[in-house]
């Protein structure tokens, strides 16, 4: 395991990260360190790098260059399972439910395989903690229905309570809320919300801008595989380039 | 899940002593010459879905599995005399490194492209068994077999008490993966590879896992033909159709739980043997060819799914 951090020290720490396709570059020498229990929004238009970030933050995709360090620990080279295993959890773009599985089962699959299952040894008492996260979603009801029946907006619940489910210190939540209603998305917002007030830091990847201001401590954003912008929402927006980023004049 | 354990093991039990039963009271050898076939076949079908339905990595390779227990068979029985015991024991392991062997081909094929390559395997094992001459060559080997140990009077009841004893081998391996965490991890890979190993399921070390358990088991079901058949040849220990009928009979019976590829290997084992009594061993093929197809159109989740999806019309219906 890796020591524990003091309340608002450095979780996650991006050193000098590069990566590229062929020869595009994604990500561009990026550094950035998110503190524990941080409400962290990253934003940039399509194509900015967002989700290579996260994908080189969560072990799917391995950089070129750089480290990425959480805790004290080198991850670099570490599967993503390890990954998950030392506290980082994720949603996906497009949502990536177990497809023959009901809900509870998806959130079973988080809980056998999680570090803690000391904790947890018996199957009952993992039951019981996937319920609970069910019912903090306000997915209960649908604890026992196959996920390929879900809603779009029950889709990204149930990917969220199945990332907090591998008892994460960093959620990474990459747009969550793409293609929901106003009202869902407020919904999924006050999940994530309540998340982040429990010393999991979060990195909440959005397009809507209203939501990232509203929910983030800090926003930082990128364009064409650098860092433009970091700061308070009101700085981060504030910024000229930033602005032309996204409005393009 | 207590209680299913005792019924598991009872019935597994009771299994067990019919069989025993059958070979000290019927004098007939010719049922034990045929049932051994369709024991052998539940065994290659269970292994087959651990790594198929469990993991849904399609392995086309069961002929290289089995040929490779026949040929370990084979060779230790020639080179030192071994008795049957040692020889299926040595082909579950030479099985098991065979398993972990294609588990690597899992790290960079998925679908078609993994399933092609278990042919491919295949035919390379063949080959290269094919131009081994102190195992017969291409001519293939005749064996002698040792006398009978009691309380058996002849070997073929024997190799069918020995057949039905991997039987509760297999299932019983099948059926603890599909109870216990592995199970669902397997599961969780074959619906979304990614999202799994993010979830933090270790996929890699799952996969050589469920290779290895396969592939020892495929590879022990095998061993018992060669002193069955007194006789072993490479092309019909690596014959293509023993991956075709065991894929078809794990199709058939559905492969979401064990006992789904026991029934479809009893349901075409029977059918076959039947058939090749009654008219001849070339319409097994035919035969199987149509089922295939019936199932797959009709019943897509095999006779499994049909059980299930009848009772959840029957509760609809309540």
């Amino acid at each position: 395991m890796t020591p524990t951090i003091a309340s608002g020290g450095s979780l996650l720490r991006i050193d000098a990260l590069t990566k590229s396709f062929g020869g595009f570059v994604a990500l561009d020498n990026i550094d950035v360190e998110i503190r524990k229990g941080e409400r962290f929004g990253l934003i940039g238009p399509n194509g900015s790098g967002k989700t290579t970030l996260v994908n080189c933050i969560s072990g799917v995709l391995r950089p070129n260059k750089g480290a990425v360090l959480f805790g004290d620990e080198d991850i670099t080279p570490l599967a993503p399972n390890q990954r998950a295993h030392r506290g980082i959890a994720r949603s996906f773009q497009i949502p990536r439910p177990f497809k023959s599985m009901t809900v509870l089962e998806n959130l079973m699959v988080a809980l056998d395989f999680a570090s803690g299952r000391d904790v947890l040894e018996s199957v009952s008492h993992r039951r019981d903690a996937a319920m609970s996260i069910l019912e903090r979603m306000g997915l209960a009801s649908k604890a026992y229905d196959p996920t390929v029946t879900l809603t779009q907006v029950e889709l990204r619940k149930m990917e969220l309570a199945r990332a907090m489910a591998t008892g994460p210190k960093l959620l990474i939540s990459d747009e969550a809320m793409a293609g929901l209603s106003a009202s869902e998305v407020d919904e999924v917002m006050d999940l994530l919300m309540s998340l982040g007030g429990e010393d999991v830091a979060v990195i909440m990847i959005e397009h809507i801008m209203q939501a990232v201001m509203r929910f983030s401590d800090r926003v930082m954003c990128l364009d064409a595989g650098r860092i433009i912008a970091i700061g308070t929402p009101a700085e981060v927006m504030a910024n000229a380039r930033v602005q032309e980023a996204y409005l393009g004049t | 899940m207590h209680r299913n354990n005792i019924a598991f093991w009872f019935g597994a039990g009771v299994f067990l002593a019919a069989v025993l039963l059958m070979t000290q009271t019927i004098g007939n050898e010719y049922p034990f010459f045929a049932g051994f076939v369709i024991l052998q076949f539940v065994v290659l079908a269970v292994a087959w879905s651990i790594l198929g339905g469990y993991a849904g990595y399609v392995n086309f390779g069961t002929n290289a599995f089995f040929g490779v227990g026949v040929y370990s068979a084979v060779l230790l029985f020639k080179a030192f005399g071994a008795p049957l015991a040692v020889q299926i024991a040595v082909a579950a392991l030479v099985g098991s490194l065979l398993g972990l062997g294609v588990g690597f081909l899992t790290l960079r094929m998925r679908g078609i492209f993994f399933s092609i390559a278990t042919i491919a395997l295949a035919i390379i094992i063949e080959t290269s068994v094919t131009n081994w001459r102190f195992v017969g060559g291409a001519a293939g080997i005749q064996l002698q077999r040792p006398p009978v140990t009691p309380p058996f009077d002849s070997y073929v009841k024997m190799l069918f008490f020995v057949q039905a004893l991997l039987v509760i081998i297999a299932v019983a391996t099948t059926r603890a993966i599909q109870n216990s965490r592995i199970g669902r991890g397997l599961q969780a890979l074959r619906d979304d590879e990614l999202a799994a190993e993010c979830t933090g399921v270790p996929t890699l070390r799952l996969k050589l896992l469920a290779c290895a358990m396969s592939g020892a088991l495929i590879s022990a079901g095998g061993a018992p033909s060669a002193m069955y058949l007194q006789y072993a040849d490479p092309s019909s220990a690596f014959n293509l159709n023993y991956s075709i009928s065991v894929l078809a009979m794990s199709l058939i019976g559905g492969t979401a739980l064990w006992i789904g590829p026991v029934l479809g290997a009893i349901l075409l084992g029977v059918t076959q043997q039947l058939l090749a009594v009654t008219i001849s061993s070339e319409v097994n093929v035919l035969v199987l060819g149509i089922m295939l197809v019936l199932f797959v159109v009709g019943a897509p989740n095999g006779l499994i799914g049909l059980v299930h999806r009848s009772r959840l019309r029957a509760r609809d219906r309540t």
